[in-house]
């Protein structure tokens, strides 16, 4: 009986730290932080990463799991209540609202990337993934099997198993939530958990073991070279520290809405300090120790130095560049299929932790039983996956969510959290909360580190990432030479103008088209009609779109803004309902706290 | 380019063991620290996934 109660309250406690751990870890660590890291000076990428990991990551995740401790004790669950109790404000409240709307976007779309995890890992066991070695066969699997060549694709009946993928890893996550935080998310991370990380470490062996089977300098040595060799001019590069700071930001789950609402739950004798620094630390054993050593090394054997071609994109380098790994590998189907499936685990624990908050949310501000928020819940994320996956060409949908949900709102309220600790509740209160049933100490000087570089470094970044990100940019690739500028003045395309272009390594455009703009400017647009490079004043400039623009110049992407902030809007009248009642009920009240509590 | 050219440098060798060596340690110190605190008293037990939100009673 004893050993039994023991083995409980260990498993509890542990129990905790692998759903976060769980919530946090997922297709970032395994795909998007090595390609992160090769494309930022490999090796070189690594000292602004733990630099941001110690004053942004960590930091942060503290703060967060202090601040839901601190609602939770004060009976709130929610992020609009907990942000209510923190910052005594009547406005307070709504700002929370981005915390329920991350979560819940979020998951609408990943939820599809999902149901490709485990897609995929059905097709190693049917042997249909093996194809052999041919980049673009895989692409064009990947674009057929997400829909990408047509909106509506997915329904069209051409992929009715993916539909079926789709339920199925839609009813899967909601049956976890349905049977609640104990027997649902608990349950399922504390097998979870070790099994990803399991099957990660076969993976890897295999990885480590393949020694060199398409060319003796194409072997796991100079990959992981690939991988980590430092390219240290890329130190002084500020792209390189705002990649290493998203990266951490993004994969430690801060500012999602999630660890507010897990630590909610937590009484004051359980630790936060220990709990929060073994969840960041599970997350970056996942990320650099696995991460780190199977995905890029791997590639690199079988596609040698032109894996960097796949490594600007996670998906690419997921679905495209390491089915061709599979194909070559001796077992590479069974192996295939564990890889797909442990991603699938990675998203699902993921998955699974963005419904929590909104269902907290339905049960404390509207009494809902699960059952009903439940069902309430699946009929909002059942329209917003419809709509990601009905709108599926070039995944536009997917990606307009992802970018302006899923990174842009998510530093919005990273940063708004880290001035709530440093400013509202104040690094005083803060650091007796966190201290409360703590087993180590956060060293004092984390404090003023939250206070003020946090918050600062945050607000720099994001401000950098919006000067890169939002505006579209032109920038010079060569001056054309008079006689091009001549023909084109003339009328059709002289051939000029491509050699000049081969020359610069650009390909015309298949299927481009030249538009004369008056007053000596030229514009070359794609097949799809996008704009690609710009002439003026002589010189060839390459376009690149900005976000405002990729928004403003595709009717998805704006549909798909005004969906969000649709949900955005509803939210909002559900948190001012919810509010009105908990100040009827009693439960907020405003102005200054009284010491006492 | 040659793949040859990818072999490790002594920095890409530094950087690589350091940092897998770093993230291990903090796992292993976490985890042995978590595992081996004195159990708390049962009342004093609300994980935030063993809290019974009392919401799942009467679901059907």
């Amino acid at each position: 009986m004893a050993q039994e109660q023991t083995r409980e309250r260990w498993g509890s406690r542990i129990g905790v730290i692998l759903a976060v751990a769980g919530s946090a870890v997922g297709l970032g660590n395994f795909l998007r932080f090595p390609g992160n890291a090769a494309q930022n000076g490999g090796g070189a990428f690594m000292l602004p990463y733990f630099i941001s990991l110690l004053v942004l990551g960590i930091p942060l995740c503290w703060a967060e799991w202090t601040m839901g401790r601190y609602g939770g004790l004060r009976g709130f669950n929610s992020a609009p209540g907990i942000f209510s109790v923190l910052w005594r404000n009547r406005a307070s409240k709504y700002f929370a609202t981005l915390a329920l709307l991350i979560p819940l976007v979020i998951y609408m779309y990943y939820v599809l990337i999902e149901a490709w995890c485990l897609g995929y890992a059905l097709k190693y066991l049917t042997g249909d993934l093996m194809m052999g070695r041919d980049p673009d066969a895989y692409g064009n699997y990947l674009n057929n099997y997400v829909g990408a060549d047509a909106d509506g694709a997915l329904f069209s009946g051409s992929n009715p198993s993916f539909l079926l993928i789709l339920v199925v890893a839609f009813v899967l996550n909601f049956t976890l939530i349905y049977r609640g935080v104990t027997k649902g998310i608990e349950m399922f991370c504390r097998v979870a958990m070790p099994l990803m990380a399991l099957l990660a470490i076969i993976v890897l062996v295999r990885v480590l073991t393949l020694g060199a089977p398409i060319d003796p300098d194409q072997n796991v040595v100079t990959g992981l070279g690939f991988m980590w060799n430092p390219r240290s001019d890329r130190l002084w590069d500020p792209q390189t520290w705002l990649a290493a700071s998203g990266q951490i930001f993004f994969s430690l789950s801060v500012g999602f809405g999630v660890i507010i609402n897990y630590a909610s739950y937590l009484s004051e004798k359980d630790d936060v300090v220990l709990s929060g620094l073994t969840s960041s630390s599970m997350n970056e054993f996942f990320e650099v120790c696995l991460g780190g050593l199977i995905t890029l090394p791997a590639a690199f054997i079988f596609l040698g130095p032109q894996v960097a071609n796949f490594t600007g994109s996670s998906f690419a380098v997921g679905f495209v560049a390491l089915p061709n790994v599979f194909a070559s590998m001796p077992g590479g189907q069974i192996f295939g299929f564990l890889w797909f499936f442990m991603l699938f685990i990675a998203a699902i624990t993921s998955s699974v932790s963005m419904l929590q908050p909104v269902i907290a949310f339905f049960e404390e501000g509207f009494g809902l039983k699960r059952h009903a928020s439940v069902t309430i819940l699946g009929l909002i994320v059942a329209m917003g996956c419809g709509f990601v996956a009905y709108f599926s060409k070039g995944t536009v949908a997917l990606d307009t969510m992802d970018f302006w949900v899923g990174t842009f709102f998510i530093f919005i309220l990273g940063l708004f959290q880290a001035i709530m600790y440093g400013w509202v509740l104040g690094i005083e209160r803060g650091e007796t909360e966190a201290h409360r049933g703590a087993n180590v100490r956060i060293p004092r000087f984390v404090q003023y580190v939250l206070k003020y570089v946090t918050p600062l470094y945050l607000g720099i970044i994001a401000v950098l990432f919006a000067i890169n990100n939002l505006p579209s940019k032109d920038s010079e690739v060569a001056k054309l030479p008079s006689s091009a500028h001549a023909m084109l003045a003339e009328g059709p395309i002289g051939s000029t103008l491509v050699d000049v272009m081969k020359n610069n390594e650009i390909n015309f455009p298949a299927a481009g088209t030249i538009v004369d703009q008056g007053a000596g400017a030229w514009h070359v647009l794609g097949e799809n009609g996008s704009l690609l490079y710009k002439i003026k004043d002589e010189t060839l400039y390459q376009h690149s779109a900005g976000q405002i623009e990729k928004v403003l110049s595709n009717p998805v992407a704006v549909s798909s803004m005004l969906f969000v902030f649709v949900v955005l809007g509803f939210l909002m009248v559900m948190v001012h309902i919810a509010g009105r009642r908990w100040e009827a009920e009693g439960r907020l009240s405003y102005g200054p706290e009284s010491p006492t509590n | 380019m040659d793949p040859a050219s990818y072999a490790p440098t002594p920095a890409g060798w530094t950087i690589m063991v350091v940092s897998i060596t770093m993230v291990i340690a903090l796992v292993s110190y976490c985890t042995v620290r978590v595992l081996t605190l004195p159990p708390v008293e049962m009342d004093d037990i609300k994980g935030p996934l063993e809290i019974d939100t009392r919401d799942t009673q009467d679901a059907d």
